[in-house]
């Protein structure tokens, strides 16, 4: 339903800022009916993939189908079978929830009769009759992310592309817009979300992409991915908070422990330790080496391989030390005047 | 949120007959003019201040004058009635020039973006819809002012004088909004915008025979005058205020008498028209870029 060939794009040349990569040679290709997601850190070219595949920006190489519709040569053909619920909800403030949902209708050609219907059916189905007819300026934001979904949904798009669709909400808006996205699926719309959060694309997504500086680093569904990697996970606490000094000694001790494959220290979570281990058997040695080390343990668990692990094999950090590295270094008012047309 | 039936999400297109694309166009450009309007509706702030601030000006630099002698300005008559064509021209002018602030909210806050991923039969009718609100916006306001003029004892144009006044304001409002959407496109953002009008506002006035005529202007201030599109909208609505104004003189009257020579209302109307045409081609290139 949507195949990305080669995509590459390019910010900031020749400006003040040094250019950045955000896409380079990105491939992908979403199956119909599939809820496909894109997960990794901010700054990965989630959003960039998604405004190139939304027609809003067009890569500097690279081709892009959407149904099979060439995006560059019949941008309004994608336009019209896909629904697009970008990152920041743009709504108008001084409009009713209605009013802004029957301009949203009007944009796409639907008549009178159809456009009421639907977004009856809409404000059903979002929960949203008790504020509809209240100005969007009143809204939080859970109402805003809601009434920004209805809009895309309006046309009954064959494709519907969101990014980043529950940050910043609470528990119960984003489990509503996960049970929407999954009746989707189920009825065969194709959607292609992106999101930093490991539990929203565990729990949502048939097929997964790993991002990581423009490029896809790891791709399939969430169990072949976690499967691939094979053996069990130990997290290990030396303390509750440790440092890196002691976190690298403890390293030093269990990486060449029998059935050890791999020791990752997390700093975003207080420097635990994240192992790689054959099967459960391990853990028991692991234990018997950090107690003849009188290294104190102050929490050892044991899992099976998770996204966060996946995203770890491939890049050699937690998504949440990923985040962290960005979190500095991006420029929110430059990004915004990337978003400006 | 509810469980609804499946039905509700299916994805489904109904085999109705294609709309034209006349149609479509202008399905679009009167919802996102409605939208405009609604917002003009619920903050009327912005109307209001832009009738209210003309009308002061009207009142007390009417006052200033009051005692002028008569002949004292070309034509006779008043100060007031003097000043009317430059008030009533002024009006539509800052409204025109504030044509681009709502597209350039759009563009910052990101609400032009869901414009442009609607599969709209044109992009111009985001344009168009910008137009049409401004054109409109304009034309009352100074519908006002020239009704406040005529409460004030500063004259009535008639009904041919009236339609001239409509015509050339226009023309004028179309230029200037091409202007403004212009800027709205080229500049950063709302900052920059309102810095640009704010400092091109009341030069351009005063560097037009709104408030004096020619003759009262030092040479090189005159020639800028002359050249300013204002005074080429204020000198035919000041013919149409005068008592001896005749629809079939419009091409033959002159109405201003610049350095560089002598004008009719036809030649003004002309150079607004040139003008607009003019501005709207340039600024299509950027639109173009932006749009699409």
């Amino acid at each position: 339903m949507i195949e990305l060939q080669h995509l590459s794009k390019r910010f900031g040349t020749g400006r003040k800022s040094a250019p950045v990569q955000a896409l380079d040679h990105f491939s992908l290709e979403v199956p119909a009916g599939c809820l496909y997601g894109l997960l990794g850190p901010n700054g990965a070219g989630k959003t960039t993939a998604l405004r190139i595949v939304a027609t809003l920006l067009a890569p500097d190489t690279g081709s892009v189908r959407v149904g099979g519709l060439d995006a560059r040569s019949n941008p309004r053909g994608v336009r019209r079978l896909l629904g697009y619920v970008a990152q920041e909800v743009a709504i108008d403030k001084i409009l009713t929830g209605r009013e802004l949902l029957a301009l949203q209708g009007d944009l796409y050609h639907l008549n009178r009769s159809e456009r009421d219907g639907r977004i009856a059916e809409l404000i059903a189905l979002l929960g949203m009759g008790d504020w509809i007819d209240r100005r969007c300026g009143s809204y939080s934001g859970g109402m805003r992310r809601r009434l920004d979904l209805a809009a895309g949904l309006l046309h009954r798009p064959q494709v519907l592309v969101l990014d980043e669709p529950t940050v910043g909400l609470d528990i119960e808006s984003r489990s509503a817009i996960w049970q929407v996205l999954r009746q989707l699926r189920d009825q065969g719309t194709t959607v292609l979300l992106s999101s930093h959060y490991l539990e929203e694309v565990d729990a949502l997504a048939d097929r997964l992409a790993i991002l990581e500086a423009g490029r896809v680093i790891a791709e399939g569904s969430p169990s072949e991915l976690k499967g691939a990697l094979g053996g069990d996970r130990v997290t290990l606490r030396v303390r509750e908070f440790s440092d890196e000094a002691e976190a690298s000694r403890v390293r030093a001790l269990l990486e060449h422990c029998e059935g050890v494959n791999q020791v990752v220290i997390n700093r975003s979570q207080g420097h635990s330790l994240n192992l790689v281990v054959e099967n459960a058997a391990v853990v028991e040695r692991l234990r018997n080496q950090l107690e003849a080390a009188q290294v104190p343990v102050f929490a050892l668990a044991q899992s099976r391989a998770s996204l966060d692990d996946v995203y770890l094999q491939a890049t050699g950090r937690t998504l949440m030390d990923a985040e962290l590295a960005v979190a500095g270094q991006r420029d929110p008012k430059a990004e915004r005047k990337q978003a400006m047309r | 949120m509810t469980s609804a039936s499946p039905t509700s999400l299916t994805p489904h297109r109904d085999a109705a007959a294609e709309p034209s694309a006349l149609a479509e166009i202008g399905q679009e450009t009167l919802a996102l003019t409605r939208r405009l309007f609604l917002q003009l509706f619920r903050r009327p702030s912005t109307f209001v201040a832009g009738v209210l601030q003309p009308l002061i000006w009207l009142v007390l630099f009417g006052a200033l004058f009051a005692k002028a002698p008569e002949g004292l300005l070309p034509g006779g008559g008043s100060y007031g009635r003097f000043l009317g064509a430059g008030v009533i021209v002024f009006t539509a002018f800052s409204a025109a020039l504030n044509a681009g602030l709502p597209v350039m909210f759009d563009r910052e806050f990101g609400f032009l973006n869901r414009l442009l991923v609607a599969p709209l039969r044109s992009r111009s009718s985001i344009v168009l819809a910008s137009v049409l609100y401004i054109t409109s916006l304009s034309l009352v306001q100074s519908l006002a002012i020239v009704a406040t003029a005529a409460l004030l004892g500063y004259g009535w144009p008639g009904g041919p004088g009236l339609v001239l006044v409509l015509i050339t304001l226009l023309l004028l409002v179309f230029a200037v909004t091409a202007l403004s959407l212009g800027l709205a496109f080229a500049l950063p953002g709302h900052i920059e915008l309102i810095a640009v009008i704010f400092v091109a506002n009341l030069p351009l006035l005063f560097a037009s025979t709104a408030l004096a005529p020619l003759s009262f202007m030092p040479a090189w201030l005159g020639w800028l005058a002359a050249l300013n599109p204002l005074t080429f909208a204020i000198e035919p609505i000041r013919a149409a205020y005068a008592g001896t104004f005749q629809l079939n003189h419009i091409a033959t009257d002159v109405v201003l008498q610049a350095p560089y020579g002598s004008l009719t209302t036809v030649s003004c109307l002309f150079i607004l028209a040139t003008l607009a045409l003019g501005l709207f081609l340039a600024i299509r290139p950027l639109l173009d870029r932006k749009l699409t």
